[in-house]
């Protein structure tokens, strides 16, 4: 066998995992199959795509959010950023009504919205997330107590509106991975591929941007410009799969920690794809297990909350412990 | 060349460097001197363009550092800062790639290749290449990082406190090293140092610049200004400076 | 400000706060078309007595946690009681749904208690030197056990209830409903007793030992304590998060840190706030409401990001 190039990404371990999603989503469609068959399958791909999207925006938006905040612990979730998506759409709902909002076709809509997002996620990661980029704890609880803010002051904007149109928004809040409409789905497919391929392009600039910024600043990175398009991305993926199910926040924590272990590199361009691979393939098999082995409808996500939650806490202790 | 005009600095609302000029020379060794919170690796990090002048200029090889690009920068000037945390984990050989990062962009050519080997072996890394950096002494370490800062290939290298975590004979190493490549000749290197080894400085530097302040005590040729009156005065308690075997170092008074 | 003026404006301005109560609603008291005394005493007043119960038990509660884990960051609200609290109302439910209120209340402070108990082992693993961490782990802590109370709840079909709790709100309260809350009237005068001993927990367990302090016993009776109130306020209104947090915190900056001094004051304060927050609810989407646990994690949350962000920092240059 050559040599491996040191020098280059090395990403024969995605490979194994691929296989492994592979597997799943065969597992996931062909399980207990039934007639009509025509009908439960399309059914099922539905389902798989939409896991299958939000899985693997949320891993890949996490690894690059955990790189420009330079904190391992942090998720876009546990920031509040899923929260300001749900905070922007109520938002707008409150501001030019719902029957203005339902005219606005979705394409159109879930770009402004993801804009939104974009424009003041920046300015809340200017503001608060970076000046105590030295204090990681303080970083993290400001983040923490971002997230519960926002989620406070959604759920105060939802009051103001109309039972009708607080009734729209609410779909939009809770997590659930059963009924997703395919024309979003749709968007939120070609939007993750896009955005995928852009973080790819990213991932030398990430690397970089990983040796923190001021030495990645030394070194001739533009870490500005890294910030504003990493951040971007992430609002994007993140804008994506909470439109698609609502806020999830402790995937991603799940999600970018196995990637980091089972890669054992700091190369993104093998990373993103890895944690993307991971996410999706959680989301499969926690909803595989719930829904056809234990027949339970709808909890995965509070059992992936809970999972989660344990092992950020986990990772909490022991990064103090030293 | 670079060329220091009525450059302020601040920190918040307090001045860190007040309306400072000076000019450097190509080739040598600068060694920066002054007691703590004079503003030294201010400094630096303001030559680097890392830090935006609140008034003057900083123009390196006639071409003001807060206009450049980021990667023509990393091209010209190389800073090795004292803070090294670094939440990825790599080995001592993808640290110093980095160091390269501003030619390759991820994707090392051969020419880069040859460079990062060639830091390598200049600062005795080579059994170390494949070691991860949080396994290093701190010692190691901070001779990964001078390297990656080497591998820049740039003409100015700046190099804030690189003795720091050096045992006596790591610091002979590399202070030599320096002195050599900023010699006249092919691939000569200027060198700034803030170093608070004054022996190592009365050995090795060309020149001094003595800081305080914010402000300039005293700069040039180092058999002229480092003596035991300035040094007193500076850090506020007797030294002297006096031969040792050939060489200049400096004692308490 | 000396001590008479002082009360004297807390007075004035805690009687304007419920004379505002009495009279703001959805209903007007003088319209003629319902009975306005019928209407204050079966509703209004209620509303305005829990809601000052609530929030004077919910600040004195936050003292009493913020003393035992030696930490100014933390409320129970942050330390998973009020998760915990929940949890024991939904087995309550689930075993014996005709329980009466004071049996559910009981199991559920029994719940809150062991929940808080459970917090404070985890905490003794938790390093001392960053008080920033404490909070992250109660917040999480909390998370899960909210987590596994929502799971519960979703296969019991049970979640509305959870809503019901979980959001702090006044508009439900009517007389015969928020009595179990006058249980902060009666601890509340066992607290500012005790106050001297709350004051010594906050010197850590060896300091207030050596001062004779029994360390474990004025523990746990704290934490039971809070374990009440907590419950209590669950069972009638729903949580009110910050309230524990916050208050203390203002008082502390406002007026140092004697304990038998503040401890009417963080009442007062705590009181006056959460009723000002559901005078605010009524009026901001009038004749609609808005919780009052809304608007105050609102505000709340943006002073705790306050207090994080521009409270005086550990020196590191």
């Amino acid at each position: 066998m050559p040599l491996r190039d040191v020098h280059m990404p090395d990403r024969r371990r995605l490979i194994p995992l691929a296989l492994m999603l592979t597997g799943l989503a065969a597992l996931f469609l062909a399980w207990n199959l039934k007639a009509p068959v025509e009908f439960i399958l399309t059914l099922r791909v539905g389902k798989l795509a939409s896991l299958v999207v939000v899985g693997a925006a949320i891993g890949a938006a996490t690894v690059i959010f955990q790189t420009l905040t330079e904190n391992r612990l942090l998720t876009p979730g546990i920031v509040g950023f899923d929260a300001l998506f749900v905070f922007i759409q109520t938002a707008l709902v409150l501001l030019f009504g719902g029957s203005v909002q339902a005219a606005i076709p979705p394409l159109l809509q879930f770009i402004a919205e993801a804009a939104c997002l974009v424009a003041v996620s920046l300015a809340l990661f200017t503001l608060l997330l970076r000046r105590g980029a030295g204090d990681i704890l303080r970083m993290v609880l400001t983040g923490v107590i971002l997230g519960i803010f926002l989620r406070g002051l959604t759920s105060f904007a939802q009051r103001l509106l109309d039972p009708s149109e607080f009734a729209i928004v609410q779909q939009a809040s809770i997590a659930s991975f059963t009924a997703v409409n395919s024309q979003v789905l749709t968007i939120a497919g070609v939007t993750l591929i896009l955005a995928l391929g852009a973080a790819l392009w990213l991932a030398p600039s990430l690397d970089a941007a990983g040796l923190g910024r001021q030495t990645a600043r030394g070194i001739g990175l533009d870490h500005d410009k890294v910030v504003l398009a990493g951040l971007s991305l992430v609002a994007l993926l993140v804008a994506l799969s909470t439109a698609l199910v609502g806020p999830v926040t402790f995937l991603g924590l799940i999600a970018a920690s196995l990637a980091y272990r089972f890669c054992g590199t700091w190369r993104h361009a093998v990373l993103i794809p890895a944690a993307a691979l991971i996410g999706a393939a959680i989301l499969l098999a926690g909803q595989f297990m719930f829904e056809r082995l234990l027949g339970l409808q709808s909890s995965l996500s509070v059992v992936v909350e809970f999972l989660g939650g344990l092992l950020f806490l986990f990772l909490l202790l022991r990064r103090s412990a030293r | 060349m670079i060329r220091i005009a009525n450059l302020t600095v601040m920190r918040g609302t307090k001045p860190v460097l007040t309306d400072l000029s000076l000019r450097f020379g190509h080739g040598g060794i600068t060694a920066l001197i002054g007691p703590n919170g004079a503003g030294k690796s201010t400094l630096l990090h303001a030559i680097a363009g890392l830090l935006p002048a609140t008034a003057g200029q900083v123009e390196v090889e006639g071409r003001d550092v807060a206009r450049i690009r980021p990667e023509e920068r990393a091209r010209l000037v190389a800073l090795l800062m004292q803070s090294d945390r670094v939440t990825a984990r790599l080995t001592v050989e993808d640290l110093v790639s980095f160091g390269r990062w501003t030619y390759h962009k991820g994707r090392p050519t051969a020419r880069d290749r040859e460079v990062i080997a060639e830091a390598l072996s200049q600062f005795d890394l080579e059994g170390l290449a494949s070691r991860q950096i949080d396994s290093l002494s701190g010692g190691q370490r901070q001779r990964a990082f001078v390297a990656m800062a080497w591998a820049q290939e740039t003409p100015w290298l700046l190099l804030d406190e690189p003795l720091a975590a050096l045992d006596p004979r790591h610091v002979r190493d590399l202070m030599e090293r320096l002195h050599g490549m900023s010699r006249p000749g092919e691939g000569q290197r200027s060198i700034i140092i803030v170093m608070h080894d004054l022996p190592a400085a009365a050995r090795y530097a060309d020149r001094i610049i003595a800081m305080k302040d914010g402000q300039i005590v005293t700069t040039g040729p180092r058999q002229l200004k480092m003596t035991g009156a300035v040094l007193s005065d500076l850090f506020e308690t007797g030294l002297d400076v006096v031969q040792v075997g050939g060489g200049d170092t400096v004692v308490p008074a | 400000m000396k001590p008479v003026t002082l009360w004297l404006t807390a007075g004035l301005i805690l009687a304007a706060l419920i004379c505002a109560s009495v009279l703001i609603g959805a209903a007007s008291l003088f319209s003629g078309d319902v009975d306005g005394g019928l209407l204050i005493a079966v509703s209004r007043l209620p509303r305005t007595l829990a809601a000052l119960l609530a929030g004077a038990g919910l600040a004195l509660a936050g003292v009493v946690v913020q003393m035992a884990v030696q930490n100014r960051l933390v409320e129970p609200g942050l330390v998973g009681t009020p998760e915990a609290a929940m949890l024991g109302l939904l087995a309550v439910t689930l075993i014996a749904p005709g329980a009466s209120m004071m049996v559910k209340m009981s199991v559920a402070a029994a719940a809150a208690l062991v929940g808080t108990l459970c917090f404070m082992v985890l905490a003794r693993h938790v390093p001392r030197r960053d008080p920033v961490l404490l909070p992250l782990v109660g917040l999480i802590y909390g998370g899960i056990l909210g987590a596994a109370a929502l799971w519960v709840a979703w296969t019991t079909d049970l979640v509305q209830y959870l809503g019901t709790w979980m959001s702090g709100e006044f508009s439900g309260v009517l007389a015969g409903r928020y009595e179990l809350l006058w249980i902060v009237a009666v601890l509340a005068p066992l607290l500012y007793l005790a106050a001297d001993r709350i004051t010594l927990l906050g010197l850590g367990e060896d300091a207030a030992r050596s001062l004779g302090l029994n360390y474990r016993q004025t523990l746990l009776a704290g934490l039971l304590l809070v374990a009440i109130i907590t419950a209590a306020v669950v069972v009638t209104v729903g949580a009110i998060p910050f309230v524990g947090l916050v208050v203390p915190n203002i008082i502390s900056r406002l007026r140092g840190d004697n304990l038998r001094r503040n401890l009417p004051l963080t009442a007062w304060l705590g009181a006056s706030a959460v009723l000002a927050c559901d005078i605010l609810g009524r009026l901001i989407r009038w004749p609609y409401e808005i919780p009052a646990g809304t608007i105050f994690a609102v505000f709340g949350a943006g002073l705790f990001l306050w207090l994080l962000n521009a409270a005086p920092r550990r020196a590191h240059a």
